[in-house]
């Protein structure tokens, strides 16, 4: 298949029909390869992995901190990429999915928050420190809130997807601003990136990065949280559409009732 | 265009109340700020700087509902969006006028409020030199949370949530400066990064309010 004949595929999916259809075949799919990659990822890391010389059994908080936090950033570009496609494309299926994903963003921000405070209080003494990185969580927890509350205070649909596919956009611009401003209004507590270094892929053991014996389940739990993602993105985005089409049967009752 | 910013002028200082309400919310903000934290004169001065900016922000956001909401009501927004001056100067022509009303005012009430919070005396000049290139901006970005929730009924407090982050550069940057300025410390990259978040916003966000507004008004 050419590549011009495989996007138009892609684009075969913004009929909601289709999509309900295709999600419903490989929901499954998703549920229980994400439900397998959580549960040996998490059985792996908290009972198969030795505890570190320094932070003891507290490392392993590592195994839901890291992922959701991945997932808290990708969430919110998902809903940038789709919010694009609805403003270009006027795909209601590519709206509904931000839609959808939104309310996840959160409790995956959320997660990463709480996770990072009961982390934070034995290893730094505190649970909450202004360091630019929790900082810019907490900022992207509050682009979040505005999203969801803009969607749910218009009542025209369409209307809708438009403003708040604006304010994503927007809202992205100001989030990476705000970003480097936390940057240099403070300096941090938190170590810097140590996941995925360049040894990650190489597999070699080095000091700046986090230690095979700990990446690989880790890498297991980041694979089974962005499966769990999709699998919420596509069942939430089917049950908006289901929503959409029986006020539209309701809608269409009243006038002819 | 000048038709239109004298007419938001004219509006803004006859139609009562919306010119001097943020001014005696800015005044009052500031008052308060003593009884919260106690009166003693060293904590003040050290966080007089950051006070007086908070301060002029709330005071910026509590004027936005107005700002677009008027015209909203009455159809002269239809008209203007019909009328052969383009959506993008309309807007741009409104963030001004919110800034001539709103922000110019804060920034020279501020030095006053400052005597009142024991603000060091190198601090008065960078309070305000930054408040005057931080407060276009506030503008602006208030100008687009404006545009975004027009439409709807209970719009303010929206409008903050939608807003707010949306200041937290702005702000970080600005308070930098009068807080470098008071103690006497180096503020030119914070002044610079302010100058570049207010010329950015207010080249660009006036299209995404345009735009906002257009969806709003179909």
């Amino acid at each position: 298949m050419s590549i011009a004949a495989k996007a138009n595929a892609l684009w075969e999916y913004a009929n909601p029909r289709k999509f309900l259809a295709t999600s419903e075949r490989v929901l499954p799919f998703f549920w229980i390869t994400s439900a397998i990659c959580l549960v040996v990822g998490l059985v792996w890391g908290f009972f198969f992995t030795p505890d570190d010389y320094k932070q003891g059994s507290t490392v392993k908080i590592i195994y839901l901190h890291v992922p959701a936090a991945l997932m808290a950033i990708n969430c919110w570009l998902m809903m940038l990429a789709t919010s694009l496609v609805w403003l270009v494309r006027r795909h209601h299926v590519s709206a509904l999915a931000a839609r959808a994903a939104a309310p996840i963003g959160i409790v995956m921000t959320l997660i990463a928050l709480a996770t990072g405070a009961i982390w934070g209080q034995p290893m730094w003494g505190t649970w909450w420190a202004w360091d630019p990185r929790l900082t810019s969580f907490l900022i992207l927890f509050l682009f979040y809130l505005g999203y969801v509350a803009l969607w749910e205070a218009i009542e025209d649909p369409d209307t809708a997807a438009d403003l708040t596919s604006v304010l994503c956009m927007v809202g992205s611009v100001f989030a990476l601003l705000s970003r480097y401003a936390v940057n240099f209004w403070n300096q941090g507590l938190h170590q810097g990136a140590s996941v995925m270094r360049a040894a990650a892929v190489t597999g070699a053991d080095t000091e700046e990065k986090v230690s095979n014996i700990y990446f690989y389940p880790l890498l297991l739990c980041i694979i089974g949280f962005v499966l769990l993602f999709i699998a919420l993105v596509f069942y939430r985005t089917g049950t908006e559409i289901r929503a959409r089409r029986i006020k539209a049967l309701l809608a269409r009752e009243r006038v002819s009732g | 265009m000048i038709a239109l910013l004298l007419r938001d002028l004219k509006l803004a200082f006859r139609a009562g109340g919306g010119f001097g309400l943020g001014l005696a919310f800015f005044l009052i903000v500031t008052v308060l700020v003593p009884f919260s934290v106690g009166p003693q004169s060293s904590l003040l001065s050290t966080i007089a700087p950051g006070i007086l900016w908070l301060g002029a922000l709330l005071a910026c956001l509590l004027s936005l509902d107005r700002l677009l909401a008027l015209d909203w009501e009455d159809g002269s927004l239809d008209l203007l969006a019909t009328a052969p001056l383009p959506l993008e100067a309309v807007v741009t022509i409104k963030a001004l006028a919110h800034w001539l009303t709103t922000g110019l005012p804060l920034v020279l009430a501020a030095p006053f409020l400052g005597v009142l919070l024991n603000l060091p005396v190198p601090g008065f000049s960078w309070l305000v030199i930054s408040l005057l290139i931080g407060t276009p901006a506030m503008s602006v970005i208030g100008t687009f949370g404006a545009a975004l929730t027009v439409g709807l009924k209970r719009g303010g407090l929206l409008l903050s949530l939608l807003v707010l982050p949306l200041y937290v550069p702005t702000l970080i940057f600005g308070a930098e400066v009068a807080r470098r300025g008071a103690t006497e410390m180096e503020t030119q990259t914070p002044l610079l990064m302010l100058a570049g978040i207010t010329a950015a916003t207010v080249a660009l966000l006036p299209f995404a309010s345009a735009a906002v507004l257009r969806i709003n008004l179909r």
